[in-house]
């Protein structure tokens, strides 16, 4: 799978604005088994400073797989979306997603390779508020399999 | 130092909510008809649920939910989660790197299942807690 090099450095538009809710940091909480309080429990974020309930780390992923499904969609790109395995992954916070954050995503193309027949893709995700705070950024990296 | 090995088990029904609560509904998470078309040996965790319970390890070590500063991991090998009641299970331990001058502490982590590496270069960065 060949990947055009030419893309590296592209950004795409902001994403609308993701309204983050307490309920849904629960219910993420919830899946992953994390109970610890200050993603429940309001009083608890409180306590530890925050305005609303805390998102647990990797919860970015909620808004950026939206984000980036751009990209990877892209068909000017053409990256076969079967053959896609999630490489690696990283974030980097500025501060902690918390509920009542209205979150918007601008993703740019870092890296773009072709080895032993597999591309290689790397998106950077800057995750910040409405009002241009950041809050954190994501990179994510796909492998795209070549044809066996 | 060494940590306090944290296990995590992963079942089918695990997947399902997390498919839902994630947005990711990739059926080779789900469905064994998929994954094995697609050359795996059956359904498998999605990286990021691995992910997910590699951050409440480093989380529950910290002390705190909001200690994470900066993660990341490679995804190696996947954790292919067979359709029992016992499903896999996820073995995370990490070593203390480096202690900043600024609180900051570096874990290097390593996660495991059926004994095979799951994740590599899997790196945390965590202030103390308050």
């Amino acid at each position: 799978m060949s990947l055009d090099p030419s893309f590296v450095g592209r950004s795409y538009p902001p994403t609308a604005p993701y309204q983050v809710g307490r309920e849904k940091i629960r219910e993420f909480a919830t899946a992953i088994g994390a109970t610890d309080a200050a993603h429940h429990d309001p009083a608890a974020a409180r306590a530890l400073g925050h305005p609303d309930v805390v998102a647990p780390p990797t919860f970015p992923q909620v808004l950026t797989m939206a984000a980036t499904a751009q990209i990877v969609e892209d068909p000017a790109l053409g990256v076969d979306y079967r053959r896609v395995v999630h490489g690696d992954q990283r974030f980097a916070y500025t501060r902690p997603v918390v509920a009542g954050d209205e979150l918007v995503c601008v993703s740019t193309i870092d890296e773009v390779t072709t080895r032993g027949g597999h591309g290689f893709l790397t998106t950077r995700t800057e995750v910040a508020t409405v009002a241009g705070e950041p809050v954190v950024t994501v990179w994510s990296k796909i492998v795209v399999r070549g044809e066996a | 130092m060494e940590l306090p090995t944290q296990t995590f088990r992963v079942t089918r029904a695990d997947l399902v909510r997390y498919a839902g609560a994630s947005g990711d509904f990739n059926p080779i998470h789900w469905s064994d008809r998929v994954a094995t078309a697609v050359g795996l040996p059956g359904v498998i965790a999605h990286g990021m649920f691995t992910m997910a319970l590699v951050g409440r390890a480093v989380t529950g070590w910290a002390g705190a939910p909001d200690a994470v500063v900066d993660y990341n991991v490679r995804f190696t090998r996947p954790v292919v989660v067979p359709d029992t009641d016992e499903g896999t299970e996820i073995t995370v331990s990490a070593v203390v790197k480096e202690v900043t001058e600024d609180g900051l502490t570096r874990l290097d982590i390593t996660a495991t299942c059926q004994g095979e590496k799951v994740l590599s270069q899997a790196r945390a960065t965590v202030r103390a807690a308050r």
